[in-house]
């Protein structure tokens, strides 16, 4: 059921089963705390995760779903307790709104490992009912769980930063892969794919982008900068390859399995996996034994991360590549991002095409 | 046409060997090199036998050469070095693990890890520098190059420490490298064989709280009371491993059977580490979501250096960090790999060469 008895009237889209098909919706958000700020939601990226959610791909959704985790929008309430925002700031909210703010994990700065971490969607609330994310004219949130955004960074293109960009950036510094002449590997180039590419090379990396597709790679090179491009099923090119890289970040959604890009790894490199796919990857092991390889994984980032890469991307005038739509066109971007049909991430026109019936 | 192995190098050497992939052993006459003037030649006088060791033996990895002659946890007496041997002289204990060679230039080589040099040379069943297949422990005498040989700590138990030099650097380096060797830090380890045993002791000697997980609870009182392990986890017991979600720092696995890792990545805690020294031979499935959600990694290592297994066997030396064996003759070789195969061993065979092994 759709909460509809909170003081702010609220109207977005939503999934209401598995056929993942999205409908208006109106419900309501709480009011504006004195921790909180109320967002007008300007734009709302379009995260595959959003896609894996309104199918119920991963077995946790409740319906009615409202995605939407790469939020940019204007200020136009602050609670008294609020310093870091006034009305009128362009702010953006990215992946979770809440956490216990006590624990070890958070006085690390790292909210998004916190066991009572609070979703922007499809997660319980404190007070018990469900979020509602950014497919939607408005977002009530706490504080500290609110970015700001660099002035030079495009409003539309920047809001897939909020979900894509940390979830590269933070493995990324992590793993320590920000070393300036390493060679860095990009499997997948989607939404996250060609973000860690833009990235790579703003971190001083060799970039080569592994694909399945060959009609990437003129994108991949000439677009977004990659020094080279590995098409994965050709195993001439894999042979040739491998070990040749420090590390990969592996994008892929898909199941898949993990020989052939550890084989690309030299000595002691790296794979971070950040994709999400629903049925386990496939682990060689010899290859680790033998090369003192690792796998590891990582899931977005803490707050005070995700606004460094904010600020990074500021410094480096990173945008993402972005197909702007309206809300009423998200079905059928939902069929289009499944075939991966999407250079690289859509983005709702949030304030221009979501009217209240 | 090439030189039967008695014939190609002018030293008689003697040995058991197995012939094809029955795994059996018998006698094998055999030569060994002339001392090279970086090599060390010595007296094999016991030497361990590692689930590797039966691995080969049985070529289940593809990479045999037959006649194998395996063994690779050689401990001995120096009889005579090479004109430019400065680490060794006449009369020294030393030891030899797993490998003998490597292109020492690569950016492996030099950061002492040999281990990982692509041109690494194997103990046994690989190809020497002068094209010879190379022979390991399981004969009287032994000619290796200075490099991979260790100097054995005075007072040291040459037999019961000889698996130190497989199972023992096995388990110390990705402890040291992976960082779960800090005091206080919660280690797990999975499988209590010859690497597992010894992974409980030298995590016990880093200070850390050590737990044993195991499929069988007839392992418990062994771990706890022998061992010195902390805890104890029967990892078929879903109640006892939930009970344990999110507490170990890192996991030491040692199991080279098949089996499933995503009970073990909920151990874990958040950033923990889990590190795989067996190797099974297929693919493990790793889930997706465990791993992202607490960005924790699956790593895997093999042996180490020649510069880190020198000081780990010093550091068992200091700390009196020894195996638990149990000594055998040669020609008790075939029982010892059958039971070997159903773990049916406290915990490594180590074969008494001097007493056992006779050259006619």
């Amino acid at each position: 059921m759709a909460v509809t008895g909170y003081a702010q009237k609220s109207f977005g889209w939503a999934a209401t089963d598995t056929s993942g098909v999205l409908s208006p919706l109106h419900f309501s958000r709480r009011e504006n705390g004195s921790d909180d700020v109320t967002i007008k939601i300007l734009y709302c990226g379009v995260c595959h995760s959003d896609l894996h959610s309104v199918k119920n791909d991963w077995g946790f959704t409740k319906y009615p779903i409202v995605p939407g985790h790469e939020i940019v929008g204007l200020v136009t309430k602050t609670g008294c307790d609020v310093q870091k925002f006034k009305v009128g700031d362009r702010v953006g909210v990215g992946v979770i709104v809440g956490s216990c703010k006590t624990c070890d994990i958070c006085q690390q700065d790292l909210e998004n490992y916190c066991p009572k971490v609070i979703f922007t969607y499809n997660s319980r609330d404190q007070d018990g009912t469900r979020t509602y994310g950014g497919y939607s004219d408005i977002v009530v949130v706490d504080q500290h769980f609110v970015l700001h955004i660099p002035d030079n960074l495009s409003s539309d293109a920047c809001a897939p930063l909020l979900c894509a960009g940390i979830t590269v950036y933070s493995p990324m510094k992590y793993y320590g892969m920000a070393e300036p002449g390493k060679h860095l590997g990009v499997a997948g180039l989607g939404g996250l794919g060609h973000v860690a590419v833009k990235f790579g090379k703003a971190f001083g990396l060799k970039v080569t982008v592994i694909s399945t597709s060959q009609k990437k790679e003129s994108e991949a090179i000439n677009k977004l900068g990659a020094d080279s491009f590995l098409v994965s099923t050709d195993p001439a090119q894999l042979k040739a390859a491998m070990g040749t890289m420090d590390f990969i970040i592996d994008t892929i959604a898909a199941v898949h399995s993990l020989a052939p890009l550890l084989d690309l790894l030299k000595m002691n490199g790296k794979l971070v996996t950040v994709g999400l796919p629903d049925k386990p990857l496939e682990l060689p092991i010899f290859p680790l034994v033998l090369g003192r390889k690792l796998v590891g994984g990582s899931d977005i980032g803490g707050m005070k991360e995700t606004q460094e890469m904010l600020d990074f991307c500021g410094k480096h005038n990173i945008n993402a590549d972005i197909e702007l739509i309206h809300i009423d066109y998200i079905n059928t971007a939902f069929e289009r991002l499944a075939k991966s049909e999407v250079r690289y991430r859509f983005v709702i026109d949030v304030a221009n095409s979501l009217a209240r019936n | 046409m090439a030189k039967s192995p008695e014939a190609e190098h002018p030293l008689k050497a003697i040995g058991w060997a197995t012939k094809d992939t029955s795994g059996v052993f018998s006698p094998f006459k055999f030569s060994r090199r002339a001392t090279g003037e970086h090599d060390v030649q010595f007296k094999v006088l016991y030497c361990g036998v590692c689930h590797s060791d039966l691995h080969m033996a049985k070529n289940e990895w593809g990479l045999t050469q037959y006649p194998l002659v395996p063994g690779h946890e050689i401990v001995g007496e120096v009889t005579e070095v090479g004109s430019k041997v400065e680490k060794f002289k006449v009369g020294d204990k030393v030891g030899v693990g797993c490998m003998v060679g490597s292109c020492r230039q690569c950016d492996q080589c030099t950061n002492d890890l040999e281990n990982y040099c692509s041109k690494m040379i194997l103990t046994y069943s690989a190809v020497y520098i002068d094209g010879t297949i190379t022979y390991g422990g399981y004969s009287n005498l032994m000619v290796a190059d200075e490099h991979f040989v260790v100097l054995w700590p005075k007072n040291f138990p040459l037999d019961i420490g000889a698996p130190l030099l497989c199972a023992g650097i096995t388990t110390y380096s990705p402890l040291r490298y992976f960082g779960l060797d800090k005091p206080g830090m919660s280690i797990g380890v999975v499988g209590l064989g010859g690497l597992g045993h010894v992974a409980v002791k030298f995590a016990k000697a880093f200070g850390t709280k050590v737990t044993v997980i195991s499929t069988s609870i007839n392992k418990k009182k062994e771990a706890t009371e022998k061992l010195g392990a902390d805890s104890f986890l029967v990892s078929r017991d879903p109640e006892e491993m939930k009970a344990a979600t999110g507490t170990l720092d890192g996991i030491i696995d040692t199991v080279s059977a098949h089996h499933p890792i995503l009970p073990l990545i909920s151990l874990l805690k958040p950033h923990g580490k889990m590190v795989l020294v067996g190797a099974p031979e297929k693919p493990l499935e790793l889930p997706a979501f465990p791993l992202l959600s607490g960005r924790k990694l699956v790593a895997g290592s093999g042996i180490g250096g020649m510069k880190e297994t020198q000081e780990m066997i010093d550091f068992a030396a200091k700390h009196n960090i020894l195996p638990d064996v149990e000594i055998i003759p040669i020609d008790y070789i075939n029982t010892a790999m059958d039971r070997l195969g159903k773990s049916d061993v406290k915990y490594r065979f180590v074969i008494d060469i001097a007493k056992s092994l006779k050259l006619e």
